[in-house]
């Protein structure tokens, strides 16, 4: 079957050859593999909306080949994500699996990829190994890493003259993580951090009693990671406590996405965060995503949704590239390039993870209405290889 | 600093209210197992249900007192629909084809909500009541704490008065001491099963609706609070409102202080007390049969 079907690539490549002309059509099998219900399925949403958008605004570059996508829901767990991912490449046989949010799914399905050898192109999770120490020529990320967007804040919040800083993630991988590369740069520039917390991944959401303890300590700021309905309930508890008076908050950007600052509303005023994309750029292709995507959705698009609309500019690129060539499709998928919503964007050679500007920006709240200002663009953001050798 | 009191009674602030808001969901989830012999898994969706509801109302009344009201009577209605619908039919059905049938009851209604509300985190930011801070020993907190605070007591105080004082609380207790026995009496014990897991769904409705505006309603609410509700309920003790009240107590106050002084231990501090009470008392604190 396999081998039939490489025959008959092959024998339409060699044809498309001697012709001299374009290749023949060919139709692409994409694998959607998001998580469609559970807690993430909200982050689910937004990168298939991307992603389809993606397609309707590129797809026409595609010539005659054709992109046809197949679903399939991860529910955001590593053995239903792997048994998705199976399906997809031994039953589906796709091309290319684009999506997967939990770094947990995706740790569970790195090495099946591997082995099958079929691309994945990475929309959301960010665990800074699967581009580091476990990177693979199979693994494309266009979302971010944890790393990425906390270094540049490190060296933010220590120019800004801020000394001593106290730290509050949830307790998991993508916590330490973005934890981490917080402290790389700043301790780096002399900065001190006072204390450092990380609270359970799952409970009550109630971080009254570390905000409290964190003041205790006397910061100069606090940084923190939180996302989701966490990100909501911390920094309207952090606002209700009346901490943002006397100490100032800083986080990655997750804390105040674009997705659900609104519903956080007065209590975002005065937070600053870094992250890959904020809906305020200025620039003709995000003004083009952004009208299309309130056209279509009533909302704002988020950085979930930019990420998947790249992801499929990704694939159209690439296949365009190959010339419909499925051999080169592979290759070509790394060496793509663009300026999208976020700005310029390119997958760095030596670990397959993104090369983006980190935009630090302050959350502004008026007229019932929260605006996210620009302060800073740190331009093409690049993590070392960290043991990466593809 | 961490040494001078503001901060400590803070700190016991917020246990209150994280105990009060784990009371209102584990009474009515309480005395449901204690009277009825039921475990509804689902009750921690009931909660969600609260906060989503209560968010509609408020945004469609602007008023988020009306949302405290219509939240929990919600609520209540659709745990009549689930009575006659299932609950009733399964009370013969044995322990784990409730089990099986209320978790499956989790997922539908998680898809419910996600079909109605959409899947992002929604919250209300204006009309919230009592959104001042009040300055405590020099220490600043939120007013709306408080407000959880006094509100989650004055319902132990009604459920008290309405358990031993009333007839209809006469007639519960007697339900949950001895079904059997109060049958031959007279007592019509299917009423009072009926009763209370309806006042249990709308105090269910009533803690999402009044957490909505503290921690937003999120889909997976309803799953993240159950299991601290379900340990409150078996260190509590099956059926007595004390054994709520108490357990809740010990559960807010564990996991607030846990999280102050060991916060690498905070995830897993609630189920080494559920251990040590379990080895002490198996049947719970305040169980009314043992």
């Amino acid at each position: 079957m396999m081998l039939a079907s490489k025959k008959t690539c092959a024998a339409v490549a060699l044809a498309a050859a001697l012709a001299g002309g374009p290749a023949a059509a060919e139709e692409y099998k994409i694998g959607l593999l998001l998580p469609f219900s559970g807690v993430y399925a909200g982050l689910g949403a937004h990168i298939e909306n991307g992603f389809n958008l993606g397609l309707e605004h590129f797809g026409g570059e595609l010539g005659d080949n054709t992109v046809t996508l197949v679903r399939e829901d991860t529910e955001a767990k590593p053995d239903v994500g792997l048994a998705k991912a199976r399906k997809l490449v031994l039953q589906d046989r796709v091309d290319a699996i684009v999506g997967i949010v939990s770094s947990a799914v995706l740790g569970a399905v790195r090495d099946f990829a591997e082995g099958a050898k079929v691309p994945v192109i990475v929309a959301n999770a960010g665990n800074n190994d699967m581009t580091g120490a476990r990177c693979s020529p199979y693994i494309i990320r266009v979302s971010f890493s944890n790393a990425q967007m906390n270094r540049p804040m490190g060296d933010h919040l220590a120019d800004k003259g801020i000394k001593k800083v106290y730290l509050m993630a949830p307790d998991y991988a993508a916590g330490h993580q973005m934890m981490e590369a917080f402290k790389e740069t700043f301790l780096a520039k002399g900065g001190e951090i006072v204390g450092e917390t990380y609270t359970p991944l799952h409970g009550t959401k109630d971080y009254g009693p570390f905000i409290s303890a964190a003041k205790a300590t006397d910061p100069d700021a606090i940084y923190v990671f939180y996302a989701g309905g966490a990100a909501i309930a911390f920094v309207k508890q952090y606002h209700d406590f009346g901490v943002k008076d006397e100490v100032p908050l800083y986080g990655a950007g997750f804390l105040t996405s674009p997705a659900y600052v609104q519903v956080q509303g007065e209590a975002a005023d005065g937070i600053t965060v870094g992250l890959h994309y904020v809906p305020s750029i200025d620039t003709a292709e995000n003004k083009k995503f952004q009208d299309a995507y309130q056209a279509a959705h009533g909302k704002t698009g988020s950085e979930f949704a930019v990420q998947g609309y790249d992801a499929a500019r990704l694939v159209v690129e690439a296949i365009k590239a190959s010339g419909g060539d499925k051999e080169k499709f592979d290759q070509e998928l790394a060496k793509v390039s663009f300026d999208g919503p976020r700005g310029p964007l390119r997958l760095d050679p030596a670990t397959n993870n993104v090369i983006q500007n980190i935009y630090i920006f302050e959350n502004r709240f008026a007229d019932g209405k929260v605006e996210q200002v620009v302060l800073d663009t740190v331009p093409d953001v690049q993590d070392a290889p960290n043991g990466c050798s593809l | 600093m961490v040494g001078d009191a503001g901060f400590w009674f803070i700190q016991i602030l917020n246990s209150l209210q994280m105990s009060m808001l784990l009371f209102l969901l584990s009474v009515g989830l309480s005395v449901i197992f204690g009277l009825l012999n039921f475990v509804n898994l689902a009750h921690g969706s009931l909660y969600a249900l609260g906060a989503f509801i209560g968010y509609s109302v408020a945004q469609a009344s602007g008023s988020v007192w009306l949302a405290f009201a219509a939240a929990p009577l919600a609520v209540m209605a659709i745990g009549a629909v689930l009575y006659f619908l299932l609950i009733d039919r399964l009370r013969s059905a044995g322990p784990m084809n409730q089990v099986l049938v209320t978790f499956g009851l989790i997922f539908v209604f998680l898809d419910a909500v996600r079909y109605l509300w959409g899947v992002d985190p929604l919250g209300v930011t204006q009309g919230v009541p009592f959104s001042g801070r009040v300055e405590i020993f020099g220490q600043v907190y939120p007013a709306y704490r408080l407000f959880i605070i006094v509100l989650g007591f004055s319902v132990y105080l009604l459920l008290h008065l309405l358990l031993e004082h009333t007839r209809i609380g006469a007639e519960v207790r007697a339900g949950v001491d001895n079904a059997e026995v109060a049958r031959c009496l007279g007592i019509n014990v299917e009423r009072s099963f009926l009763l209370v897991f309806l006042l249990g769904c709308a105090l269910a409705g009533l803690a999402g609706a009044v957490a909505m505006p503290a921690f937003s309603a999120t889909l997976g609410m309803g799953v993240s609070i159950l299991v601290p509700t379900l340990v409150v309920v078996v260190v509590g003790g099956l059926g007595s409102l004390k054994g709520a009240l108490i357990g809740s107590l010990l559960i807010g106050t564990t996991l607030t202080f846990g999280q102050v002084l060991v916060p690498d231990f905070a995830g897993i501090i609630m189920y080494a007390l559920l251990v040590v009470v379990l080895l002490l008392r198996p049947s719970g604190l305040f169980p009314v049969r043992s």
